[in-house]
């Protein structure tokens, strides 16, 4: 977050550095370097240099979800996570779900048309996708737990779209 | 083998409509022109032919249809091409949608638009695309089957269309892909063709999914601020946190010691009292190869600015100069003034009065304002996510002298509108910058940029009063509101109650003696159009205030509305929307909605009933909800809305637009708030601007759409202006706490 300090009211930090060596990084499933400064947020990483821009910016202190990515299969913000922090870590971002078919979460999202502008729909679906994987049946409150932020109003479908998906997935399973 | 598109033998049928709203066809030779700029390579199939500025049809008889509008969730990415598929009698799942960019043409009439109407504004892309696309499909179907008729050498009028092709009477079939090449050859109809009747359509008011969302949910989707040049640099502002302020000095040593940042440039701000047709405040720009390095950069900026005219501007000096004006009563500005209210207050037998506040609202689109500009010697491209992509031409041309005919706008799919795209600063702001940089330039905003600098729905006072007489008849209306106008530095242009109070609103026409007359309240901050302008600021102390009546005089809240809406009948409108208003359309959606909430029934479990409705844009919409208090939790059990907006085209566009504008009203109404200090914004970041999590809202919105056989209207808006004064009457059924203060939360949490 930016303020506009008048007059300023410290001096300003130093200017970031470049990393020792380049940080290592896999993203969907494919190895990068990052050698950039290593206080750079995932987020964009992601959307300035690989231009996987399906991961949003919304607000760049981690309040609205739009940028959920999975660090080794956990739900994170994108926007909050220093290249420092991210590396040696394995990433999926919303382009890395699909397999040879759409995650079962995508293809509920399309059945229930849960989307409306569609901006924050990438966090709501990896969120989504993490909730599953901690509870195949999840309740109510686990559903409303997520808290990813939508200003078109789309959570009566979102709720839809998880239940349907978790039907999904468990009859795939069998 | 592919063959060779050849543009230059197509001719094109222009498509364009005449002031008074009437169709023309014409033929323009494709040599007069080169090759569409807009033609996405990707379609450049096999073969493909164009016909009509909105439909290729390749040869294996795959239909593209282009979509004219602003995608900004309400659907018309969709919906707009359904419209041209019916009369094209196509399949559904024959067609493909591809985005349309801005379509500037100039003609021998001056400048116009290949494509019509193209904003995304007042809820009109239904009603407009209904006038003229529907026909644009007629037309094109009309060219394929003369095309057969030529081929078969039959008369046109025996054969007839299915699913994209032409079937002559003795079963013998053509593609409209074999069709297409020679139907474009063909003189297009001198009038308008017919149209289906509506027992013929086929996918108008079938339930169809957004046309792109395998893209949306795969993350393939490219929003505006998706989108990179191939060496656009990215910028961001430090914008002057002053209304009105100007810079004073700035050091950007540190600034440029960022890795990354290649210039850091000043941006003057908009003239005082001058209509804001540019930026909206003067800035430093920072230019940098990324975001991050432009980020970085500004925060190392060292900028002061001088206050403005503003600097002692408040919420709580607003607050207070909006109720004086109202006490004082003087120098008001008449809206509407019918038969003689100050009779009705001396005759009356009862008088019902109370004052409702309405805080300033920040779009908070989820998709921050971002552009991409390449501007050139001789010509300009813009990409982003727009709804007003004229404006952003003309503001182009103004910006660099270029042609308008040289500036070609690309719109995408947005992140979210709600009336802020409406003003294109931030295009402004980008091609000052590129001019600086003499490179493509990225704009970025950051979600404090957004909140800090928005063009907000007005503030105000509402203050309301009925009379009655000895049988409880509301024999007289006075509606008088204080508030900062919305036409802000254009009064010239639109008189100053627009975007606050509308003349004709509820209850006008329905009560003798009616009063409404505004008072404007000065201030600085900028404002704009949020979604449902107009209607959300005043139906909220219109119904609220209906209630308060109801409850005084001991009437039931539905039956007082059905008494002042009396005989369906129509009565004039002159607002956005009219000519007519229907008292019949929204008693029937105010019965259904009580009908379907269970109203009238005793509730023993502490629950409360609350309802509301309300015209708006030529819908007619009634919310009802069921709500209780448990400690400092307000729940809401049930949400239901009850809309008629004519023929639907896309019920699951519809319900999702209900569905969507009853949420979006209620997070607005429960805790959403811009206020001012000092001459500067109070808000930041999403924890001080609170839009609504999913734990908050109701599980579902039950939505019931009306049969109903009526020109369409639009239904991006009507969702949302009576849903939070039905949930402020519910909240008073279960507390007898009645909040006349936006926003919700804060004040009952006060009062309980």
């Amino acid at each position: 977050m930016t303020r506009h300090a008048d007059p300023p009211a410290e001096s300003p930090a130093p200017a970031p550095r470049r990393p020792l060596e380049p940080l290592p990084i896999t993203i969907n499933g494919k190895p990068y370097f990052h050698d950039g400064d290593p206080a750079m947020p995932l987020l964009w990483f992601l959307r300035d240099m690989l231009r996987l821009t399906g991961t949003k910016y919304g607000c760049g202190i981690g309040a609205c979800g739009a940028c959920t990515v999975l660090v080794d299969g956990k739900v994170a913000r994108a926007c909050m996570l220093p290249m420092s922090a991210a590396a040696h870590h394995t990433i999926t971002t919303i382009e890395g779900l699909e397999g040879d078919a759409l995650h079962p979460v995508q293809q509920a999202w399309i059945e229930e048309d849960v989307a409306q502008c569609g901006y924050c729909q990438a966090g709501q679906i990896m969120a989504a996708v993490e909730l599953l994987q901690r509870k195949p049946k999840p309740g109510d409150d686990d559903v409303a737990a997520i808290g990813n932020l939508c200003r078109c109003g789309t959570y009566p479908r979102i709720r839809r779209a998880i239940a349907r998906a978790s039907e999904l997935m468990r009859s795939g399973k069998k | 083998m592919s063959t060779p598109v050849n543009l230059g033998r197509r001719r094109f049928l222009a498509v364009s409509l005449t002031a008074s709203g009437a169709l023309l066809l014409g033929l323009r030779a494709a040599h007069a022109e080169p090759p569409p700029p807009d033609l996405p390579l990707a379609l450049i199939g096999d073969d493909l032919t164009e016909l009509g500025p909105f439909l290729r049809i390749e040869r294996d008889n795959r239909i593209v249809i282009g979509a004219r509008g602003c995608e900004i969730g309400q659907g018309v990415f969709t919906s707009l091409p359904m419209l041209i598929a019916e009369e094209l009698d196509v399949d559904w799942s024959q067609v493909q949608v591809v985005q349309l960019p801005y379509g500037y043409i100039e003609t021998d009439k001056g400048p116009s638009n290949r494509y019509g109407a193209q904003d995304a504004g007042g809820s009109t892309s239904i009603t407009d695309g209904w006038k003229d696309l529907r026909q644009a499909g007629a037309t094109a179907r009309w060219l394929l089957l003369q095309a057969a008729a030529q081929e078969w050498d039959l008369p046109a009028g025996q054969l007839r269309t299915a699913a994209g092709t032409v079937i002559a009477p003795d079963g013998r079939t053509l593609t409209y892909g074999a069709l297409a090449a020679s139907a474009a050859a063909i003189a297009p109809p001198a009038q308008p063709v017919a149209l289906k009747a509506p027992e013929q359509y086929r996918i108008i008011g079938q339930p169809t999914r957004t046309a792109d969302a395998r893209e949306i949910v795969t993350g393939r989707s490219r929003f505006g601020i998706d989108t990179y040049g191939a060496d656009a640099l990215v910028a961001v502002i430090a914008r002057c946190p002053y209304l009105d302020g100007t810079l004073d000095t700035f050091d950007d040593s540190e600034a440029r010691k960022v890795a990354g940042v290649i210039d850091v440039v000043a941006i003057p701000g908009p003239a005082p009292n001058t209509p804001f047709s540019g930026v909206l405040a003067a800035g430093v720009a920072v230019i940098a190869q990324h975001t991050w390095a432009a980020l970085q950069g500004r925060e190392r900026l060292k900028v002061t600015w001088k206050q403005g005219p503003w600097a002692k501007e408040s919420s709580t000096a607003l607050a207070a100069a909006a109720h004086a004006a109202l006490d004082k009563n003087e120098d008001g500005v008449a809206v509407r003034n019918d038969g003689d209210f100050a009779l009705a207050r001396k005759q009356a037998r009862q008088l019902v009065e109370a004052r409702y506040e309405m805080p300033f609202l920040a779009h908070a689109t989820m998709e921050p304002p971002a552009a991409l500009i390449e501007l050139k010697q001789d010509s300009a491209l813009l990409t982003a996510s727009l709804q007003d992509p004229d404006g952003a031409s003309r503001l182009i041309a103004d910006l660099t002298g270029l042609p308008r005919r040289a500036i070609e706008v690309r719109m995408t799919r947005a992140g979210g509108g709600f009336g802020r795209r409406l003003k294109n600063d931030y295009v402004a702001e980008a091609v000052l910058v590129a001019k600086a940089a003499g490179k493509p330039v990225k704009l970025m905003w950051t979600r404090d940029d957004d909140l800090q600098h928005d063009f907000y729905r007005p503030f105000g006072v509402h203050a309301l009063a009925a009379t009655l007489d000895r049988k409880k008849r509301i024999t007289g209306w006075s509606h008088h509101c204080a508030a900062t106008p919305l036409a802000y530095r254009q009064a010239k242009e639109r008189p100053p109650y627009a975007g606050c109070l509308e003349p004709d609103d509820f209850p006008a026409g329905l009560v003798a003696n009616l009063d409404k007359t505004f008072f404007s309240v000065t201030s600085g901050m900028p404002r704009g159009a949020w979604r449902a302008p107009v209607h959300t600021f005043h139906a909220f102390a219109v119904q609220s205030f209906i209630d308060e009546v109801a409850v005084a005089t001991k009437q039931d809240a539905v039956k007082l509305r059905l008494d002042l809406l009396g005989e369906p009948r129509q009565i004039p409108f002159r607002g956005h929307g009219g000519p007519v208003f229907d008292t019949g359309r929204l008693a029937n959606v105010l019965r259904q909605c009580a009908d379907r909430i269970g109203w009238g029934v005793r509730r023993t479990d502490g629950h409360g009933l609350g309802i509301a409705c309300h015209f708006t844009f030529g819908g007619y919409a009634a919310h009802a909800f069921e709500v209780s208090v448990e400690g400092n939790a307000l729940r809401i059990h049930r949400a239901v809305c009850v809309v008629d907006v004519g023929r639907v085209v896309n019920p699951l566009g519809v319900e999702a637009q209900m569905m969507g504008g009853t949420l979006d009203a209620v997070s607005a109404a429960l805790n959403l708030a811009i206020t001012v200090k000092d001459g500067q914004l109070q808000q930041h970041n999403f924890p001080d601007y609170p839009l609504m999590k999913m734990a908050q809202a109701p599980h579902s919105v039950e939505v019931v759409i009306v049969e109903s056989g009526a020109e369409p209207s639009g239904a991006g808006e009507i969702g949302v202006p009576s849903a939070a004064p039905a949930l402020a009457n519910a909240v008073y059924a279960a507390t007898t706490v009645r909040v006349r203060k936006l926003p919700l939360m804060p004040e009952l949490l006060r009062m309980l």
